[in-house]
């Protein structure tokens, strides 16, 4: 009777400790899920600020840069989409095309010093680079935490606890543009 | 990463109980002292007094925890006369802790604060990394451009992700207070007893119970050293923080080399400029320590060697991880150095890269505006007024000034003097614009004195009382212009 008991105190035991450790995995589980979560809002905010920024700057460059139509409008439809992009690859396309627009404009501006003199215009350059690194890093951070959050649910036995739950794997925040990878090409003269 | 995190707050957890441990051992010694007061003074006595003293000493030790909690950061923000910036008052600086805050993945961005010093420095304090503070002198702002500020701005962010913050505010409250007390009983001590056997004329000085000499000499003992033990204990831990929050800041920024040639500059500043004013328990706090002006590693040192930090972060090969951190902390310091933390936080094997530098100069970069820039913020938040004169020169006037007008100290004009607050956010007098005829700039001299004038691009362009050449280049645009 008393080899039952202690088999069944153990056995009691051994579920105990697996159903605390269930709990705790599922709970970390969440806890990565909600950051991933977190990390995706942050990069919409960081887009928005972007997508807002862009017609101030337009409106700044149109009054001294009167021959570039063609590159302005190029931005102002490059915005458009990305407003409109759904989805993190959609997404992930058009802001890519806006980086470039945004770039050709910037590279544009070098030809006119009285703009590159405008205190309002530097002043909108600072918050465009800022935008564009908070961009850049709220990716960084969205990444990082589908990474750890992928990694988690995938690895032996808090795979079992994701699986039974429906824990899936979160999709990677890419800006892609074939050519946005390739070094940026400066001269010098 | 979060198991780093976690260790590092065991680790904060032991240090505390630790420096709680000596304060209690200061209270009992402060309690042995006490009770040694008494005419007859016996054992039992100076036990009691010992008791009671520890109890006093939990008290404090409760009470600091509390304080810091509530105000911590604040005391030390004060004590070092930190003043909050808004946005507007410097976008850049603004922009950077931002950035690194959306990095790090913090949910608030923690408060901004400059500090007005001949030294180049910055520091983060707080309890949460939700409720936190950083700091950078105006020396720092002057100094540094923006890949070097963000390094900085992401090592003091890596403090507040990895909880070193409350710990060392609260470290800081408590050597401070452990001082404090110190300095009290080590006064109390002999000369209390002198004092006593002088006025008391010889009644109990001698009498002094067989047993009670001993425990006296222990107490006075613990009190001379417990100052000493706790700044010890401050000091080992702050220095491993230092590197763990280097690794942190090359993985938020993905470009350590931002850090090292921010960490190479304030170390070059501390060699030729003199030393600034700061109290030692707040000194382990900033990102390289102000009162280590000979990079000495020792036991008494609060920060690495700042070349051993330089070396590590440029010894990284192109890598932005923990990994990467670890292995260039191998290979300069060799197998010595053992940073539990980080080889924790470098199991995961995340391997990144560094990021290229940025080849596209930011136009705020240029040394001179960023000059001005900071000067204007130090000047804007002690409430300078300034005023300009129609001959280009700025005056300012201090806060506490009452003069309703003075003289320009250049050109001789009389200046008002704004006296209330709508005066004072008024736009300032308009300088004459060059105007443009016939695709050329003209400006046509109003007097033979000092004068300035604005360029079509905005540049003030001053021109001295004999200048000679009827025409000027604009040193921003480069447009040429004629005067008559």
């Amino acid at each position: 009777m008393s080899v039952l008991l202690m088999f069944f105190l153990a056995f009691a035991a051994v579920v105990a400790v697996l159903v605390f450790w269930a709990v705790g995995a599922y709970n970390g589980l969440v806890a990565l899920r909600q950051m991933v979560r977190n990390g995706w809002a942050q990069i919409d905010v960081q887009l928005k600020r972007r997508h807002d920024l862009i017609p101030n700057l337009v409106e700044t460059v149109k009054g001294y840069a009167t021959h570039e139509r063609e590159t302005l409008e190029k931005v102002v439809q490059a915005r458009g989409n990305a407003v409109n992009a759904n989805g993190p690859a959609a997404q992930g396309k058009a802001e890519g095309e806006l980086g470039q627009a945004l770039s050709r404009l910037m590279l544009l501006v070098e030809q006119y010093p009285d703009l590159k003199a405008n205190q309002n215009f530097l002043a909108l350059q600072e918050e465009l680079t800022s935008t564009e690194n908070k961009v850049g890093f709220s990716r960084q951070a969205y990444n990082d935490s589908v990474m750890a959050y992928n990694t988690s649910i995938a690895v032996v036995p808090a795979n079992i606890i994701a699986n039974t739950f429906g824990f899936t794997p979160e999709e990677f925040f890419e800006i892609t543009v074939a050519a946005e990878r390739e070094a940026p090409k400066v001269s010098f003269n | 990463m979060w198991e780093a995190i976690r260790a590092n707050r065991r680790r904060s957890t032991w240090l505390m109980l630790a420096m709680g441990a000596v304060l209690i051992a200061l209270g009992a010694s402060i309690g042995i002292l006490a009770a040694s007061w008494a005419r007859q003074p016996t054992v039992d006595d100076q036990l009691l007094g010992a008791l009671l003293g520890s109890v006093l000493a939990i008290a404090v030790w409760l009470g600091s925890w509390l304080y810091t909690a509530a105000d911590g950061d604040g005391m030390v923000l004060r004590s070092v006369g930190a003043r909050r910036i808004a946005k507007q008052d410097h976008p850049r600086l603004w922009n950077i802790v931002e950035e690194m805050s959306i990095a790090a993945g913090l949910k608030n961005m923690p408060a901004i604060y400059v500090v007005d010093s001949s030294a180049p420095n910055a520091f983060a304090v707080g309890h949460t990394p939700e409720k936190s503070s950083v700091a950078f002198t105006s020396t720092l702002l002057r100094t540094l451009n923006r890949d070097e500020l963000q390094g900085v701005a992401a090592h003091e962010i890596g403090h507040i992700l990895n909880e070193d913050i409350r710990f060392m505010t609260q470290a800081a409250v408590l050597v401070g207070g452990v001082e404090l007390l110190s300095q009290f009983l080590i006064r109390l001590g002999p000369l209390g007893g002198s004092g006593r056997r002088i006025s008391g004329g010889g009644g109990g000085g001698g009498k002094r119970g067989g047993g009670a000499a001993p425990l006296m000499a222990i107490a006075f003992l613990v009190a001379i050293l417990s100052p000493l033990a706790i700044r010890m204990l401050y000091y080992a831990c702050s220095r491993t923080r230092e590197y763990l929050a280097d690794a942190s800041a090359a993985r938020l920024t993905r470009y350590p080399d931002g850090l090292a040639s921010a960490l190479e500059k304030i170390a070059a500043y501390q060699l030729t400029s003199p030393p600034i004013e700061v109290n030692s328990a707040v000194a382990p706090l900033y990102i390289v320590n102000p009162l280590e002006r000979m990079q000495l590693s020792g036991i008494s040192s609060t920060h690495p060697p700042t070349d051993s930090r330089v070396k590590i972060l440029r010894a990284m090969g192109g890598g932005a991880g923990y990994v990467d951190y670890e292995a260039a902390l191998k290979k300069v310091e060799g197998e010595r150095l053992r940073l539990p933390e980080l080889e924790l936080a470098a199991r995961t094997g995340e391997r990144l890269r560094s990021r290229a530098a940025d080849p596209n100069q930011d136009p705020l970069e240029d040394p001179v505006s960023r000059a001005h820039t900071a000067l204007e913020l130090i000047d804007g938040l002690a409430g300078y007024t300034t005023l300009l004169c129609l001959c280009g020169l700025r005056v300012k006037t201090p806060p506490e000034s009452d003069a309703k007008h003075i003289g320009c100290p250049r050109c001789g004009r009389a200046l008002d003097v704004p006296s209330t607050a709508a005066e004072k956010t008024a736009q300032p007098v308009a300088l004459p614009a060059a105007v443009e005829v016939a695709g050329t700039l003209r400006y046509a001299r109003a007097a033979s004195d000092w004068e300035a004038f604005s360029c079509s691009c905005g540049q003030t362009i001053q021109l001295g009382a004999g200048y000679p050449l009827d025409y000027t280049i604009c040193a921003k645009c480069d447009r040429r212009i004629e005067i008559a």
